[in-house]
């Protein structure tokens, strides 16, 4: 099992649109989206979010394989969602009515537009990762954040975590895939056995991979003192964030389809 | 005379462990480093050498005497940014203190602390590349990089910040040869080119024989201090404190132990090769 095929918020890198945009006009619309999508409740305005989500992915030239890809680890939460609503929703038009199960068209209905909003919330916010680097998606965060700084919330702090994590993650996978190699000389077994048997085998891996996690935490601690780390305060920045007119454009769509799923949604459809 | 960029004086320094007891490190050292030199500090494992590198920005303070960068004593904390700023250090581990996920926001971290201007920031990332080699670099994530080329990158993010001294901890420890001779080469350039004092803490005979100035420590004192022909050439004293000598030296002070008559200054292969060629002539 080779770990380093990982990959964890994947990136890919383009020169689209949607990777020249400013990640806080990307997050921003993200979350319009969702907005957009929960006040959606008919066929009309998810045909619409749906068209805006397809018109995104063409425009963002991630190839559509790796969305559908993103996809997989919901199908388990998709279909449970689904039965739970096909199964509980009452409503007066019974389809189908064995024992104690009956299932109405209402609950038909919940249930497809439920999985359907699930699978366009995912595929929209994989969108962002997919297209926004990590180092600019926490830069986007801290700088969307920031006004929280006045009540205190420590918003640089917790978008220096982020980084540093995500810095580390490849050189702890490595880490980690040595360590277990060195076991397995020894005679580790980590891939048979009962699950409880696999569960034991990993504490001789975690062990040593919490120790020397400790160790380099310490070490880049220091060496980011040496490097006259203080804290946020008066910290400038190399890449500089900045709204083009593509963002501000962005914006204004994105709201204005958030106000077309409100109107869409007060007329019933 | 021009002040001392760092200077020692009686510095002593003992953990403080649990159990009170507290082992000597540092046993009054007595240290100038002179602006541009190139100072190379050798020592065993537990000599004190990399104690001794950390007093020399403040990453420890000293348990008694006094350390001063550009005249300052390090115990001053108003100062702590202008000693960190002055002195720059670079670690054994290039893993561990690499702090962003492409190499140009990295060696951008220490300008962005001092609360540089965006353009300032770019020019000096760029020029700090250029330095140690890795411009066409840039771009990359440092965990796909060789061990020595993210030496460099660490030793770029230093010299961004534009400091007067670098001091680097056994640098070339984790690296493979090739890496080794890189980290090496780039470190000398930026004391000839530049202008840097550079203090390298080592255990390679050979990393110590290149520099300007060689400082041996053993058990917390310095124990020898000289031209690295000066302090080679005692290869008993030497040998007393646990360390070895360069090959050459070696084989020069074999060849006298047995009667024969040759210099045991000459260091360099070249040097050695030429006074062996003397020794052969002469005889016959």
């Amino acid at each position: 099992m080779a770990l380093k095929d990982i990959t964890l918020g994947q990136y890919f890198p383009g020169h689209s649109p949607l990777h020249r945009m400013d990640p806080r006009t990307k997050l921003l619309a993200v979350c319009l989206y969702i907005v957009a999508l929960f006040l959606a409740k008919s066929f009309v305005s998810y045909g619409f979010l749906f068209c805006v989500l397809a018109a995104m992915i063409r425009l963002s030239r991630v190839p559509l394989k790796s969305i559908v890809r993103g996809l997989k680890p919901v199908v388990f939460i998709l279909v449970f969602t689904a039965a739970l609503n096909i199964l509980y929703t009452p409503g007066e038009h019974v389809l189908v009515k064995v024992w104690i199960i009956t299932v109405t068209l209402e609950g038909v209905r919940t249930a497809f537009f439920m999985v359907i909003r699930i699978m366009m919330l995912i595929t929209g916010t994989f969108l962002l990762t997919y297209t926004t680097s990590p180092i600019l998606l926490t830069d986007g965060i801290e700088s969307l954040l920031s006004p929280l700084k006045k009540l205190r919330v420590p918003v640089h702090e917790l978008a220096m975590m982020m980084s540093i994590a995500l810095r580390f993650i490849p050189t702890l996978i490595e880490e980690t895939d040595k360590i277990m190699c060195a076991q397995r000389a020894r005679g580790a077994d980590f891939e048979t056995g009962s699950l409880i048997r696999r569960a034991k085998a990993l504490i001789p891996l975690l062990v040593p991979l919490f120790i020397s996690a400790f160790r380099r935490a310490d070490e880049l601690a220091v060496a980011m003192e040496c490097r006259c780390y203080h804290g946020g305060e008066g910290r400038t920045r190399l890449r500089q964030l900045k709204y083009q007119p593509l963002d501000w454009v962005t914006l204004v769509l994105a709201l204005g389809m958030c106000v077309s799923a409100f109107v869409l949604g007060k007329f019933g459809l | 005379m021009v002040d001392p960029i760092i200077k020692t004086k009686d510095l002593r320094f003992s953990y403080t462990t649990p159990e009170g007891e507290a082992p000597v490190v540092l046993d009054g050292v007595e240290l100038n480093i002179e602006k541009g030199s190139f100072v190379a500090v050798l020592g065993h494992n537990g000599s004190g050498k990399s104690t001794l590198a950390k007093h020399m920005n403040a990453i420890l303070l000293p348990t008694g005497g006094t350390v001063y960068v550009s005249g300052v004593p390090t115990t001053d904390e108003v100062r702590l940014l202008d000693i960190r700023r002055t002195v720059g250090m670079v670690f054994q581990n290039p893993d561990n203190q690499i702090v962003a996920n492409v190499v140009e926001e990295d060696v951008a971290f220490a300008p962005e602390n001092l609360g540089v201007a965006p353009e300032e920031i770019r020019s000096r990332v760029d020029d700090a590349l250029k330095a140690v080699g890795m411009y066409e670099f840039r771009e990359h994530a440092p965990h796909l990089l060789s061990g020595g080329q993210k030496q460099r990158i660490a030793i770029a993010g230093v010299i961004a910040m534009q400091p007067e001294c670098i001091v680097l901890d056994e640098p070339t420890a984790m690296l493979d040869p090739i890496g080794r001779a890189d980290v090496l080469r780039t470190v000398k350039q930026l004391n000839r080119e530049k202008g840097v004092t550079v203090v390298i803490i080592t255990h390679h005979m050979d990393e110590a024989a290149q520099a300007d100035r060689l400082v041996v420590m053993a058990k917390g004192k310095v124990v020898a201090d000289g031209t690295p022909k000066e302090v080679f050439q005692d290869v008993e004293g030497l040998k007393a404190v646990g360390l070895t000598v360069p090959d050459t030296t070696e084989l020069l002070y074999q060849l006298r132990q047995a009667g024969l008559d040759v210099p045991l200054d000459a260091l360099s292969d070249e040097e050695c090769a030429r006074a062996l060629y003397q020794l052969l002539t002469s005889n016959s």
